[in-house]
């Protein structure tokens, strides 16, 4: 169509005027949803929660179903984690070799890595890796088994779900993150020395003794087991949203979407706390 | 006051003159974001007792069902199981209610990941812990040859027709040997012949066991076959109740239309 005909049109159908009121009272209503919405998902979680705490810590207790998922949190997690875990060291050691070198203080490479990858990197590395791998899959999950009535079905059994579905993995997830967290470690610390000593001799012993040098227990072991609260924020988020979805494929998809992206947002700000809880508490 | 504990333990009154119905629904209303799908429906059913459910659908029949093995809780009304109100029950306390009660979901509700032997043994593994291994394998093996489905032990859901999956659905619904039966469409989507297959099987599975059951259904031949009493929904209450004769030989203009158009 023509310029000329689309002024036309328009000379016959003018736009309506947006009225100020109107506008004013969607914006309003649409806040008023989305604060409702917020407070209503924290108020579902609450609950939830305190389901899986009371099913938890009462009998008959799932250790089945807890060894299968330790197994599918941990051993299959296992090579995903030490990769991201060898790469990080590669990078880490790249890095700070260079960064060390222009300001002189080589010498300190081995503690700048070993600090490094225990203290910020490997924790949360693994956690965000853990987050993506055993998040997605636990939310598409359970979404599907929701959609499916295989929920309905364990509870009509009278099985309580969340005894069987929720607290086992949420259980295995706090359980396995800091054992995922060493090997990660393990595995960033020595690609990060190899990678050194590729460039100049460096014994492994060396690079140890000098990397953990003067280290107290306190400046790592918080740093690594404060990723159980991390295995918390994965496990029970993914559940939350598998186990309250509704709508089909549409619905699983969105569930595992949020597990992840959620999971992940709240593991980065528990950080946040963590971080200072440490630093007050344990050095 | 009566708090809601009270309320929940309270027993309810056997009833005057003949047997407590185990299962009594009493003025239930249950709406559905604002859409309102029973409205204050009432229905019992005795030991060894058949009753059938029809009804158009979205008329609640399913959502009926899941409010008496308590899936879904009502806006108001009670669902009493056994004598007992089972609102504001614990998930455990109402677990040993839902002992004695099996469900086959519309779709069967197969547990995917499990063989049709697993998924048949999943009730039981959780249960009937006192059974040795091969007890317990023992009990599949006959309730899955109760069904006709002994010859598929080891395949999975994915792997049958819908037919064999609700066969398979209700043999783990009678896995403990409950004394109530909700069977929730169980002839839908399937050919004449299975859904014939599948009424003798209830029908058989009655006589064998005296169960109380509630069939929902909007088959009302296959209503006709199973159930001695039928109870006709519309609008989220019961229209009519009684035998396929009472049905047949009512005035009211909703009962003439859904038998003519059945």
């Amino acid at each position: 169509m023509s310029d000329r005909g689309f002024t036309a049109v328009a000379e016959i159908n003018p736009p309506l005027p947006v009225r100020r009121t109107d506008l004013v009272s969607s914006v309003t209503s649409s806040a008023a949803s989305l604060f409702n919405g917020f407070f209503e998902w924290f108020g579902e979680l609450g609950i939830f929660s305190w389901r899986v705490l009371t099913a938890a810590v009462t009998p008959p207790y799932e250790w089945r179903e807890l060894i299968r998922q330790l197994d599918e949190v941990g051993s299959k997690s296992l090579p995903l984690v030490a990769m991201a875990g060898a790469a990080i060291g590669v990078i880490i050691s790249l890095e700070a070799r260079y960064s060390l070198t222009r300001f002189g203080a080589k010498s300190m490479f081995p503690a700048t890595l070993v600090y490094s990858v225990i203290q910020v990197m490997g924790p949360v590395i693994t956690g965000l890796v853990v987050s993506g791998r055993v998040g997605a899959g636990m939310g598409a999950e359970l979404a599907s088994m929701k959609v499916t009535e295989q929920i309905d079905a364990i509870e009509a059994s009278a099985i309580n779900p969340y005894r069987l579905l929720a607290a086992t993995r949420i259980l295995a997830c706090i359980l396995m993150l800091p054992l995922l967290t060493l090997a990660t470690d393990a595995c960033a610390l020595l690609t990060g020395w190899f990678a050194q000593a590729l460039v100049e001799p460096l014994s492994f012993h060396q690079f140890i003794s000098s990397g953990f040098n003067g280290a107290t227990f306190n400046a790592f072991l918080p740093q690594t087991f404060k990723t159980a609260v991390y295995g918390l924020i994965i496990g029970l988020i993914a559940c939350f949203q598998g186990m309250r979805t509704r709508g089909g494929a549409a619905g699983v998809g969105r569930a595992a979407t949020n597990s992840v992206v959620l999971a992940s947002l709240f593991l980065i700000l528990a950080d946040v706390v963590l971080v200072k809880f440490i630093l007050v508490f344990f050095t | 006051m009566a708090t809601a504990y009270d309320i929940a333990t309270q027993q309810a009154e056997p009833e005057q003159g003949g047997l407590a119905p185990v299962v009594a629904v009493e003025n239930v209303y249950k709406s559905f974001a604002g859409h309102k799908v029973l409205n204050g429906i009432s229905l019992r059913v005795k030991q060894g007792e058949t009753l059938a459910v029809l009804g158009r659908s979205g008329t609640g029949k399913s959502v009926l069902l899941r409010l008496i093995i308590g899936l879904d809780t009502p806006d108001s009304g009670s669902v009493c199981i056994h004598g007992q109100y089972i609102a504001g029950l614990a998930l455990d306390r109402m677990g040993e209610i839902r002992k004695k009660m099996g469900f086959l979901f519309q779709q069967a509700a197969l547990y995917d990941s499990l063989t049709v032997r697993e998924n048949v043994a999943f009730p039981l593994e959780h249960h009937r812990r006192d059974l040795s291994k091969s007890e317990r394998s023992e009990r599949v093996r006959q309730l899955l040859a109760e069904v006709g489905m002994d010859g598929d032990l080891e395949k999975m859901p994915s792997d049958i027709s819908g037919g064999m999956q609700k066969r398979v659905g209700l043999a783990r619904a009678l896995a403990l040997e409950p004394e109530i039966l909700l069977l929730d469409e169980p002839t839908a989507g399937l050919d004449p012949i299975s859904s014939g297959e599948i009424d003798e099987l209830i029908l058989k599975l009655q006589r064998e066991r005296q169960m109380a059951s509630i069939v929902v259904t909007h088959d009302l031949h296959s209503a006709k076959t199973i159930a001695g009493r039928l109870a006709l929904l519309n609008e989220g209450d019961v229209v009519i109740e009684g035998t396929f004769e009472d049905l047949q030989q009512s005035d009211i203009g909703f009962v003439k239309e859904f038998l003519q158009q059945s």
